[in-house]
């Protein structure tokens, strides 16, 4: 478990970079950086068929900013600036939220105790019976097309209403009169 | 336990660049270090020490297999992730294209 | 968008195409090994996208790259759909897998309609990065001077 920690540890550190740093173009690099981290993190959790995803969608959206941010501009110029007293108010709040937040997620999680847990009925259902059931050697595609398949067509719905959003938002000449 | 806790953490680092900054696109990376925590979380709940991928012919007694049901609700929420992504993206291009700057504050005072 | 330098063209000349059967073997193999639609259909875009990035493209050539990737991810979800509608209709449940004893467990040849599903899948995703990609990444829409 020290390896996830550290990997963990990484992850904070660059995401505390890309909040942090002034040019936005290293932003964007330290927040790739996490995203590989949280790959490799899922071959270390078991999981390959999340760490394929993750890679490459990692990828895209990286590409995604760059194309952004190559269009515009790319330093932060909001860095720097003289708080107000609106600005400490919201500091103050956040503080208290991110400590209540800890607490209560501690208090939550500490009732769920992962690592010793033995698999649900649900899971070990799905390992036992799903090659009988369904035919497929990966269980996790059995469950994603064949035991939760309603699931994955209400992900296909919002991806499509995301693609349809992106091509509006964007769409330069207005409808003709 | 600490693991866990640690996933918390780097939500509340995207949280925070959701809340105090004023750079959009650094709300949105800010946004993508959210999701990808929570994806995280999701995957640790799912495994234990020393499981073997859920790919499997026939499971073989004394050998322990990681949870397949949270590791597929994370696989569409990795993509759809991508998804929100770019439309926030579209709609920053589209304020730039307005206000001439990533400034959340100069939106503010835009009036109509 | 203008292409790239002469060495990034060799490179993408050779890695393009096996990028892009990778993304096919991953869509294919996806009920046997690790992947699958989503995998397989961000693969494929990313070795569209590659060619795009480093040949470079003209204003019509994104309009019909945007046409024909509209024309594709609305022909994935309806392939989509109809597999679950085939189930409806055939085997008496919205999304049933029909016929999942076909075929030998662990060969290309089994797992009823999830191959089919993971197919529409594929074609699905790989057509609404490229097409969000076309949108974002095109010449018209140039804001820095």
């Amino acid at each position: 478990m020290l390896e996830l920690i550290v990997l963990l540890i990484f992850m904070i550190a660059a995401g505390i970079v890309a909040v942090e740093i002034k040019d936005l173009l290293a932003s964007v690099i330290a927040l790739g950086a996490v995203g590989f981290a949280v790959a490799i993190g899922f071959i270390m959790l078991a999981a390959p068929d999340l760490a394929i995803v993750q890679i490459v969608i990692e990828v895209l959206s990286v590409v995604f900013f760059v194309a952004v941010i190559l269009k515009t501009t790319h330093v932060d110029s909001t860095l720097g600036r003289p708080y107000k007293g609106g600005d400490i108010f919201t500091f103050v709040v956040f503080g208290m939220f991110a400590l209540a937040f800890v607490y209560f997620g501690v208090r939550l999680l500490a009732g769920l105790a992962p690592m010793s847990r033995e698999l649900g009925q649900v899971a070990s259902h799905y390992l036992t019976q799903g090659l009988a059931e369904t035919g497929a050697v990966n269980r996790v595609t059995s469950v994603v097309l064949d035991y939760r398949a309603l699931d994955t067509l209400g992900e296909a719905t919002v991806l499509f209403t995301a693609v349809i959003g992106v091509l509006a938002v964007l769409r330069l000449e207005g409808r003709k009169k | 336990m600490i693991i866990l806790v640690a996933s918390l953490i780097l939500f509340l680092v995207g949280l925070y660049a959701i809340i105090t900054k004023r750079n959009m696109i650094k709300v949105a990376v800010g946004f993508s270090l959210m999701e990808y925590s929570v994806n995280f979380l999701f995957a640790i709940v799912g495994f234990r020490p020393g499981a073997l991928p859920p790919i499997l012919q026939a499971v073989e007694a004394g050998k322990v297999y990681s949870d397949p049901l949270p590791q597929a609700l994370v696989l569409t929420a990795i993509v759809i992730g991508l998804g929100v992504t770019a439309f926030m993206l579209s709609l920053i291009l589209r304020l730039y294209n307005r206000i001439g700057s990533f400034d959340l504050e100069e939106i503010q005072r835009l009036k109509g | 968008m203008k292409g790239m330098t002469p060495i990034v063209k060799v490179v993408a000349r050779i890695v393009g195409g096996f990028i892009f059967i990778y993304g096919c073997y991953i869509v294919l193999y996806g009920h046997l090994s690790p992947g699958g639609g989503f995998a397989g259909g961000a693969i494929i875009a990313a070795g569209l996208i590659l060619a795009r990035l480093a040949f470079g493209t003209t204003a019509s050539q994104e309009r019909s790259a945007s046409i024909s990737s509209s024309i594709f991810e609305s022909t994935g979800g309806l392939l989509f759909l109809l597999i679950a509608l085939l189930g409806l209709f055939v085997g008496g449940y919205f999304f049933i897998n029909l016929f999942p004893s076909f075929g030998t467990p662990g060969r290309l040849v089994s797992a009823g309609s999830i191959p089919f599903s993971n197919i529409a899948i594929g074609i699905k995703v790989a057509a609404a990065i490229l097409s969000i990609f076309v949108v974002l990444a095109s010449t018209k829409y140039i804001f820095k001077e």
